[in-house]
């Protein structure tokens, strides 16, 4: 129940799975209300460190469940077949939209070979290169990122609540409760 | 006779001398961009607590300068507004925004001179319009000559520096950094090459 089995999603998947949902929602309002302070806002400088601060460690995260998927199965998908793609392949690009979007995090603020401090524990080093105007192109790309991400997750979430309510597959269930093989 | 000779030596040898010699004429000079002898550099109070220094990296222009009518001089600089560099790349990215440059709509910054009113030797005050954000206004500031002359690779160059202020909101810059930080301070160090 601690791994995947082909029936549900073991609890270390779930876990990943959840906590990471709440923090992609987090930075994204984060980032939303972050950007319209101002510099008088006790908050103008404390919010952007931990938006920070916070997406590294969401990246670390995306790391650890990548790894975590390689050593797992993965549960059956309901549905037709071409529901089973797109379920494949929306999954799939949740995973490069986000890897992309805490990349241009990144890039926005190593542009000028400074680090990512994170919670004022370590730092993460800036690359050795960099391109003109890179915290402008980066910040662009961030921004559109975002959105996708934003759209693409309602989709997914609709997606699964439909096949739990409609189709009443048990979708959402194998991302809730772990079940051993049956 | 001999007197006519000498006279007459005399001139050739002047005129002679004046097509070798490399003088101080009218000229047009080219702003050494190309080596970086020149530079637009603003200064900016940081919350009354500091001194925030920056440059524009990127900008071109040219001037013409007599020394014999210094008065008509004239000077044009072409400023790359996205070209801002203060050593910080989230700052930057905020100064080229919407909040302040807004540099997607406004990428150019423009000095051009419509008038000198030379002080001495080597100081000046120039008058022109300056257009910034979009906003164009006439502002005049002291110029001064720092020097000028041949170079050790065969050419001829001026410098120049020059100091302004700037109140942001004149531009319709209107962001709040503070009662200490309405006004922005240029300076100008060019380098002219004589075309």
């Amino acid at each position: 129940m601690v791994k995947n089995s082909k029936s549900s999603y073991g609890s270390v998947a779930i876990a990943i799975h959840w906590i990471m949902a709440l923090i992609v929602f987090f930075l994204f309002g984060l980032g939303l209300y972050m950007v319209e302070l101002t510099y008088y806002d006790t908050w103008y400088k404390g919010s952007l460190d931990l938006h920070k601060s916070v997406g590294v460690t969401l990246m670390f995260a995306w790391i650890c469940r990548v790894i975590w998927r390689g050593f797992n199965t993965s549960p059956y998908i309901s549905g037709t077949a071409l529901e089973k793609k797109a379920a494949h392949y929306m999954h799939l690009l949740l995973y490069c939209v986000m890897f992309a979007l805490m990349t241009m995090g990144y890039l926005i603020s190593t542009a000028d070979g400074r680090g990512v401090e994170v919670f004022g524990f370590f730092e993460i080093p800036a690359l050795p290169i960099s391109i003109e105007n890179q915290e402008d192109i980066a910040g662009d790309i961030h921004w559109g990122l975002a959105w996708c991400l934003i759209l693409m997750v309602s989709l997914h979430a609709l997606a699964a609540i439909k096949h739990q309510l409609l189709d009443k597959d048990g979708t959402l269930m194998k991302m809730i409760r772990p079940k051993v093989e049956s | 006779m001999k007197k006519q000779l000498l006279t007459a030596a005399t001139a050739s040898a002047i005129a002679l001398g004046s097509l070798f010699s490399v003088s101080a004429q009218a000229a047009d000079y080219e702003i050494d961009t190309k080596g970086a002898h020149a530079f637009v550099q603003f200064k900016i109070q940081h919350l009354g607590y500091s001194w925030l220094l920056g440059r524009f990296n990127t900008f071109e222009g040219d001037f013409s300068y007599d020394e014999a009518a210094p008065e008509k001089s004239e000077i044009e600089i072409v400023i790359e507004t996205a070209s801002i560099d203060s050593n910080h790349a989230e700052r930057d990215k905020h100064l080229k925004g919407a909040d302040f440059l807004n540099v997607d709509e406004f990428p150019k910054a423009v000095f051009k001179s419509t008038g000198f009113e030379i002080k001495d030797d080597d100081n000046a005050i120039v008058t022109g319009t300056f257009m910034l954000h979009g906003v164009k206004k006439t502002i005049n500031f002291p110029i001064e000559k720092i020097g000028e002359g041949k170079d050790p690779w065969g050419g001829y160059r001026a410098g120049f520096s020059g100091k302004t202020k700037l109140k942001l909101s004149d531009y319709g810059i209107s962001y709040n950094l503070g009662p200490a930080s309405t006004h922005v301070e240029i300076e100008l160090h060019v380098e002219g090459i004589r075309k």
